[in-house]
């Protein structure tokens, strides 16, 4: 059986979730190509990590969001089990502190009934504080939702990639897509940095770049804009931490600063919403004002929030927003084979499962044929984590490998065992390595391990040790050997 | 389970001597765990000189320091757990402890009478600078560029900007410019250097290394490396004047903005915590609020002399064999040390007035002619001049300390009137 | 040699403390030293002003050793001047461990007078078969 062969640009939540979906057909053979060096760098790598329940979308203005962050939100739960993604569903909260306030909340309740969100709720002073007894006592009202949850983004990605490559599909990295061929009727190939690639379909989901991958087959009708938002993330032991998404009532622009704890237990505030002119897709800078702004926000959300020199972390993430403001997703207009899943702003992270559902429909509408797999391997392991599990078992593991025994993020407890297995599964950095194991998160930033990764880095990648890569190309962690300048 | 009289956790100049004074004492059962493979915490990798002009009379590099320190610790006998790492205490009742560590032979479960917790600290990092813009590589905390160099032979980067006039960041400054670097500046917020005189001398002065004094770093630019700063001139109130702001090109950033004492592991804990040294509070055996637990070294409090840190390991061994001699520390009465005027800490906190104390202090802000007053034992010590970066060190003896019957003792520091 | 009365300042960088120095010279000549607190800060003074010197440390490529560098430094101070020297020829050394406190890896480098010398050892790295 001659397969047909798609390739999906973008290995970002959507990609992924994506990559999973298609890898469960016999007959197709899959490419996720992607321009950074390892998954999920992009937009998905900073946000607000938040699994919405779904009563924000209009779903008159925004179909789409209404509909898919509904729908994968539900998906989520079976996704996060099979792949072992850790989430926590303990709900969110949207905080009234006005009459206008009160007024929004009603419009959400009916909004998010209309989208289908099961059990929403407004809920009075005295049962905000016992589902919260730090939201701010100020809060009038509040949209109680339960089926909002928090998710580990970045983790969901790798689970997501890691799962479609046990299933068959082939990653690129660093590999950047420069031109799309066509015939005339359908497009044929694409060309990269690392050579040509013959395909019958392709699949966009560039994030921040989907306008100019639908720039290359002519005359896309949408723009995406980066929406730049900020964020402090505090040391695990700062208190008070929240134990519910807490939101302000939303505003057009966005649901506003958001108080919340991530799943490794750290509290977390953010983002404001900067939009940047469409070029500066890469402007994941911090501001003064903008740091300001979302701390007296956050403030407003609760009864006190921890020092600021509980502080470890300030980001920036960037939000894609498109043209119109809702999810495009949908094939090309004139040219077979090409289709768009742009726009996943919020809630695309919420909604990437139920979009990567829409594909094969999509496929099959458009004349493709489709066989399941019989051997299809829902399932994927996650990374043991030593900090995590009894002194039973932290002994068991060692005496199977000692490498369980080196401690070498000392603030996060992370093993050298950690870090190998991490490499193992496709961190080729030491940003790919912190992100996986978290080695380097926690309060002293990766001062006392980032030397030590690189080290692990240079042994298991066989290179020098100054040649390790911080993040992408060209941060390479030294200039060379501590000799180099002298010899210039 | 082992059993111990004494455990030390961290393997640093403090630890090692508190491990070596406590055997001298007597005390039987020591145990020092480290989690590196080699002792001495940090010295080993401060391969300068101008350590232990106190404790050895000699001017020594940073591991020449150590190498003398261990050779002293192996003539002694007491068990050394290195590549192990302590992840959880737990204070099971006035005699007993239990010290839970990792190493490749699997989960250590020690359980000891006293602890003398000696596991350094740690530096600040960026983001606790408040410095913003994008976040590319090519930016190390001082010592982590110093253990790329010196322990692994990395070379981090050609065009170098230090933050922080420390002594860390001053001695980075000529370890990278001895490498063939480009030190563009050395950036300080305060009006005055960090970092003791000699250090602006010889390792800024003999390589004309910039130093901005009352400037700050605000901004990072660069997205895989990093590739400029932006700088401003700040006013008194440390706020950046308008119009100041200019930019240097770089490929390397060095923050060595502070050092914080390492105690999460006896926060855990609940013991009592001063705000002033964010370390624990102690008394003058530097016993902490759980009896048998002892705090020394920059794990108490971030010293400038490596021989300062030494002798508080000595201090608390000491402690530590009085309690395991005499069942716990004796004072009739703690009395609470309080401070006036320009002082931002002095340790101990508490002191019993029935033996000599050595105490640890700094001052806020520089000045001159200045003098220290304890009123209760009226006593005045005279300062030609104090500055943040010298610690103060003054031992109070017994004798001068037993007619004190106030509850507490007020140190200030104020001017001399001429 | 003009009859010209020099006063210099220096911060003494013998210990800590940092004495603030003042040498006068004439006629190249010391006339006084003041400021200081002890002797070695008018032996460093009588130095400085003439003939500075420092001690020269780095750490060299290591092989077979339990680190992958060896910490050494001069074993008295040298000419300021002649440090870059000593540094660029210090880079192109290579030692194998073992190697112990005290041992010397470079004598009287480049005419210094002064033999290079571990400060720090390095065990020899056990290969598990």
């Amino acid at each position: 059986m001659s397969k047909a062969r798609v390739a999906i640009i973008g290995a970002g939540i959507v990609g992924a979730s994506i990559a999973r979906v298609l890898s469960r057909y016999e007959n197709l053979e899959v490419h996720l190509i992607e321009m950074e060096v390892d998954v999920g760098w992009g937009v998905s790598k900073a946000n607000t990590a938040i699994l919405h329940a779904g009563y924000d979308d209009d779903p008159n203005l925004y179909p789409n969001r209404a509909k898919y962050c509904v729908r994968g939100n539900y998906l989520w739960r079976k996704w996060t089990k099979q792949l072992q993604i850790r989430a926590s569903w303990n709900g969110s909260l949207v905080l009234s502190f006005s009459e206008e306030d009160e007024e929004e909340l009603y419009n959400l309740l009916e909004r998010g009934e209309r989208n289908g969100v099961k059990g929403l709720r407004i809920i009075e002073k005295d049962e905000i504080q016992k589902l919260e007894k730090n939201a701010s006592p100020s809060a009038t009202l509040a949209l109680w939702a339960p089926t909002a949850g928090q998710i580990s983004p970045f983790e969901a990605v790798t689970a997501l990639v890691e799962n479609a490559v046990e299933n068959g599909v082939i990653l690129h990295l660093e590999t950047k897509v420069l031109d799309i061929v066509e015939d005339g009727t359908r497009v044929t190939k694409l060309v990269t940095n690392n050579g040509e690639i013959e395909v019958d379909w392709v699949i966009n989901a560039t994030g921040l770049y989907a306008d100019y991958i639908a720039e290359l087959v002519g005359g896309s009708e949408f723009k995406i804009t980066p929406r730049r938002g900020e964020y402090f993330l505090f040391d695990s032991t700062a208190e008070p931490k929240v134990s519910r998404i807490l939101f302000p009532a939303p505003k057009p622009k966005s649901k506003g600063v958001v108080v919340t704890t991530t799943v490794d237990g750290n509290l977390m505030i953010g983002p404001n919403a900067t939009d940047l002119p469409e070029e500066e897709k890469e402007n994941k800078e911090t501001t003064q004002e903008g740091l300001e702004e979302v701390w007296i926000n956050a403030s407003k959300l609760v009864k006190s929030l921890p020092s600021k020199s509980k502080v470890i972390k300030t980001f920036a993430g960037l939000r894609p927003e498109p043209t119109g403001g809702d999810f495009i997703i949908k094939p090309h207009d004139s040219l077979l084979g090409f289709i768009n899943v742009a726009g996943m702003r919020s809630p695309g992270l919420t909604s990437a499962p139920a979009v990567a559902y829409e594909i094969p429909k999509m496929l099959l509408h458009l004349g493709a044929r489709l066989v399941l797999k019989k051997n299809w391997n829902p399932t994927r392991k996650r990374i043991i984590r030593f900090s995590e599990v009894s002194n039973r078992r932290k002994n068991k593991l060692i005496a199977m490998n000692p490498l369980y025994g080196n401690i070498v993020c000392q603030c996060e407890m992370v093993t050298e065992a950690e870090v190998v297995e991490a490499i193992r599964r496709g961190a080729r950095t030491i940003e790919g390595v912190k992100l996986r194991t978290r080695a380097g998160m926690g309060r002293c930033q990766g001062a006392f391990c980032r030397a030590k990764i690189a080290m692990i880095l240079s042994r298991e990648l066989k290179i020098k040790p100054w040649q390790v890569r911080v993040k992408g190309a060209g941060s390479e962690i030294g200039v060379g050997d501590l000799f180099s300048l002298l010899h210039e | 389970m082992y059993t111990y009289d004494l455990i030390v956790i961290g393997g640093g100049a403090s630890g090692i001597a508190a491990a070596i004074k406590a055997k001298e004492l007597g005390v039987k059962k020591v145990a020092l765990v480290d989690e590196k493979s080699y002792l001495g915490g940090v010295l080993p990798q401060c391969i300068h000189s101008g350590f232990g002009l106190v404790y050895f009379k000699e001017d020594l590099t940073g591991p020449e320091f150590t190498e003398k320190l261990v050779q002293k610790a192996k003539k002694l006998s007491f068990d050394v757990y290195s590549d192990t790492f302590v992840f959880k205490i737990i204070y099971r009742d006035y005699f007993e402890k239990l010290v839970y560590a990792v190493s490749k032979h699997g989960i250590k479960k020690l359980k000891t009478k006293t602890i003398v917790y000696s596991a350094g600290c740690r530096e600040r990092s960026i983001y606790e600078i408040g410095v913003v813009g994008s976040r590319p590589s090519g930016i190390f905390t001082a010592g982590e560029a110093q253990t790329l160099m010196d322990i692994y032979g990395i070379m981090p980067g050609k065009n170098i900007v230090i933050v922080g006039s420390g002594d860390v960041g001053l001695i980075m400054a000529r370890r990278f410019a001895l490498q063939g670097a480009n030190v563009k500046a050395v950036i300080e917020i305060m009006p005055y250097p960090g970092g003791l005189t000699r250090n602006i001398v010889q390792c800024l002065n003999d390589f004309n290394i910039p130093l901005l004094l009352s400037h700050s770093v605000l901004r990072v630019i660069g997205k895989d490396r990093i590739e400029e700063v932006e700088v401003c001139k700040v006013d008194e109130s440390k706020k950046c004047i308008e119009d100041s702001i200019f930019r240097i090109k770089c490929d390397t950033l060095i923050i060595s903005a502070g050092l914080v004492p390492r105690v999460e592991l006896l926060e855990d804990l609940g013991i009592s915590i001063d705000p002033l040294t964010k370390s624990a509070v102690v008394n003058d055996r530097l016993e902490t609020s759980l009896p048998g637990i002892f705090v020394a070294g920059n794990a108490l409090v971030v010293n400038d002399l490596v021989d300062y840190a030494v002798e508080q390991g000595e201090v608390a061994a000491q402690g530590a064999s009085e309690f395991v001699f005499n069942n716990g520390i004796s004072a009739a009465q703690w009395k609470k040390i309080k401070l006036n005027g320009n002082i931002r800490f002095f340790v101990p906190q508490l002191i019993s007035g029935e033996r000599d104390v050595i105490m640890y202090g700094r001052v806020i802000s520089p000045e001159e002619k200045v003098k220290l007053e304890i009123n209760e034992i009226k006593k005045e010590i005279s300062f030609f001049r104090v500055r943040p970066s010298e610690m103060i060190r003054l031992r109070l003896n017994k004798d001068e300390l037993s007619s004190v019957k106030t509850k507490s003792l007020t140190f200030s520091i104020s001017k001399r009137s001429e | 040699m003009s009859n010209k009365r020099k006063v210099v300042k220096l911060t003494c960088i013998v210990c800590p403390i940092g004495c603030e120095i003042e040498v006068i010279a004439e006629n190249g000549n010391i006339i006084s030293i003041s400021g200081n607190k002890c002797p070695n800060g008018e032996k460093y003074a009588k130095e400085e002003v003439f003939h500075p010197k420092r001690l020269a440390f780095t750490v060299l490529r290591c092989k077979n050793g339990t680190m992958p560098t060896v910490a050494v430094k001069t074993s008295k101070p040298v000419s300021k001047f002649l440090i870059p020297s000593i540094m660029k020829y210090l880079s192109n050394v290579e030692v194998s461990a073992p190697l112990n406190v005290g041992d010397v890896v470079v004598q009287n480098i480049l005419d210094s007078g002064a033999d290079v010398v571990v400060t720090r050892s390095v065990d020899l790295l056990e290969c598990n078969s």
